[in-house]
């Protein structure tokens, strides 16, 4: 047959990969359809294995917001001593919101104090047994905000040493406790993380060295008549890619409802705490991590196990 | 030699775990739009010779060029571009079974990254070619064997090689398909292209007016000059 009988059609470089990979698109999608079970069952084990690390990036990103509304809040609570009467209190206060570096003194005076005991504690009938004010007075002092942690905190530090404040009590201190516990949590997340991510990548290769494995004459029959490595790997590529993406819809999706089903108690916890509203929802970023370590993790696992497994068959 | 389309020159070849040489020093030449018959007894080399041409095989020793090629330059990377040159017909037709007669045909297209326009129209003068038409949408199973490896003729021919090469296409088929799927060579021959078929089907071939090529242990010989030449 003569050359000038054969019809050109040669495609342009860009139309041709466009062509090649929307066809392993179809091809993929609709292998992946026709056995809905298995290919659910497989994205199900990633969507646990990806929700796990999502849900606890999200409680820890709900804590973190909750408590950022006290995150620069270093306060000291000044109980004055009994012997003051309220004009000393207020005198007191006066002289403390005037030095430099306070931004706010308050003064809650035995009543006032007892007044919010009685409304918020519960121990509003108890309180009538006793027959006068158990409660001191108190001075609350907010340093400014501008001024640097350590003397803020000396600063503090000063004022409860005050002959007139019997105790002190600086807000910050739990407060600390909580981002120190926060920060390990954090690292045991991406620790966690880690050890997911491997599973991840184990549970999609060992799904395509199967599909591999259960499609070797057909691959026989493609490199017989001439298709490429890569023509031949590309469909196996998607199919990873699309695990890990349905793996990490689901996980998404298990985030939201634990989420929901979590919000209720979570808000009465952050109520009880003053905190913001309630636990975090899964966050823009949180998902698009999510999709992002899903897809990439298929991907290179299916990468990984082409690599290794479609060498081995070859026509003879 | 410009116009051979395969040239073996001094070819030895023996498998790597089997100590016996397959073929020892073989001369041969297959001309541009020739037609040619292999023959021999089973394990004779028949196949092997193909597997060269193909290169599923290396072989030990001499030089096959194909289509101005020489293979023993092809690097393994370009394996599959040289075997999308021309088109192969196998003895158990090597059919997708999950895929419809139409997918099967247009495989060759879509390695080669054709439209889906150019791709059914192929396809569709493909299968009217081998006596197919309309049965793109059947699964290869649902075929009788004749009809199996008409499906593997238009899949061979659907990206119009200039070489056909055939591993005991009949091999499978009773005597009226396989005669059949010969008469089909024969058409695809006059309208150009070269043909070269491995068989052990004396009976069907000793009556066509072409070259047969006789391997035995090892060696080739011109068992019958070509008696027409086939247009």
């Amino acid at each position: 047959m003569s050359g000038a009988k054969r019809v050109s059609t040669a495609p342009t470089a860009g139309s041709r990969w466009l062509l090649d990979h929307t066809r392993a698109i179809a091809a993929t999608l609709d292998a992946l359809k026709r056995r809905p079970f298995g290919t659910l069952l497989t994205a199900l084990v990633i969507g646990i294995t990806l929700a796990l690390p999502a849900g606890l990036y999200t409680v820890l990103g709900g804590l973190d917001a909750a408590s950022s509304g006290l995150k620069g809040s270093l306060r000291a609570s000044l109980f004055l001593s009994d012997s003051l009467d309220e004009a000393a209190g207020r005198a007191l206060q006066a002289t403390i919101a005037r030095k430099r570096g306070v931004a706010e003194a308050k003064y809650i005076s035995r009543d006032a104090a007892l007044a919010e005991f009685r409304t918020h504690s519960g121990f509003g009938e108890a309180l009538d047994i006793l027959s006068d004010n158990p409660l001191p007075a108190v001075i609350v002092v907010t340093p400014d905000a501008a001024l640097p942690k350590a003397e803020a905190e000396a600063l503090l530090d000063a004022l409860t040493k005050l002959p007139a404040v019997e105790s002190a009590r600086l807000d910050r201190e739990w407060l600390e406790r909580l981002y120190a516990i926060l920060a390990v949590i954090e690292r045991l997340v991406l620790l966690i993380a880690g050890a997911l991510a491997l599973a991840v990548l184990v549970v999609v290769a060992n799904t395509i060295r199967l599909d591999i494995a259960a499609r070797r004459e057909e691959i026989l029959v493609l490199k017989l008549i001439g298709a490429p490595d890569s023509f031949i790997r590309r469909p196996f590529l998607y199919t990873g890619l699309w695990y890990g993406l349905t793996g990490a819809l689901l996980a998404c999706l298990m985030v939201v409802a634990a989420g929901l089903s979590l919000a209720e108690p979570a808000e009465t916890l952050s109520g009880l705490y003053g905190a913001g509203n309630g636990i975090a929802v899964l966050s823009v970023d949180t998902v698009f991590a999510v999709f992002g370590a899903g897809g990439a993790l298929g991907w290179l696992a299916a990468l990984w196990t082409v690599g290794r497994h479609l060498g081995a068959i070859e026509p003879d | 030699m410009s116009d051979a389309l395969i040239r073996f020159t001094g070819v030895s070849h023996r498998y790597r775990d089997g100590g016996r040489e397959i073929l020892r020093d073989t001369d041969f030449q297959l001309a541009r739009g020739e037609m040619a018959f292999l023959t021999g007894p089973s394990g004779a080399g028949k196949s092997t010779l193909l597997k060269l041409i193909a290169l599923l095989e290396r072989p030990v020793k001499g030089e096959i060029v194909v289509d101005g090629q020489t293979l023993s330059k092809v690097r393994t990377r370009d394996v599959p571009a040289h075997r999308r040159q021309f088109g192969m017909i196998f003895q158990n037709f090597n059919l997708l079974p999950d895929r419809t007669v139409f997918d099967n045909v247009a495989m060759p297209l879509i390695i080669r990254g054709h439209s889906g326009d150019d791709i059914g129209r192929r396809v569709r003068a493909a299968l009217d070619a081998v006596g197919l038409r309309g049965r793109e949408k059947d699964w290869p199973v649902t075929l009788s064997g004749g009809e199996q490896q008409r499906v593997g003729i238009a899949r061979a021919v659907v990206a119009k090689p200039r070489l056909l090469i055939a591993d005991e296409p009949t091999g499978n088929l009773d005597p009226t398909m396989a005669a059949e799927v010969m008469h089909l060579f024969t058409r695809f021959n006059e309208v150009g292209v070269s043909v070269l078929v491995a068989t052990h089907a004396i009976g069907l071939i000793s009556r066509l007016p072409y070259r047969i090529l006789k391997l035995e242990d090892g060696l080739l010989a011109d068992a019958r000059a070509a008696t027409g030449d086939g247009t």
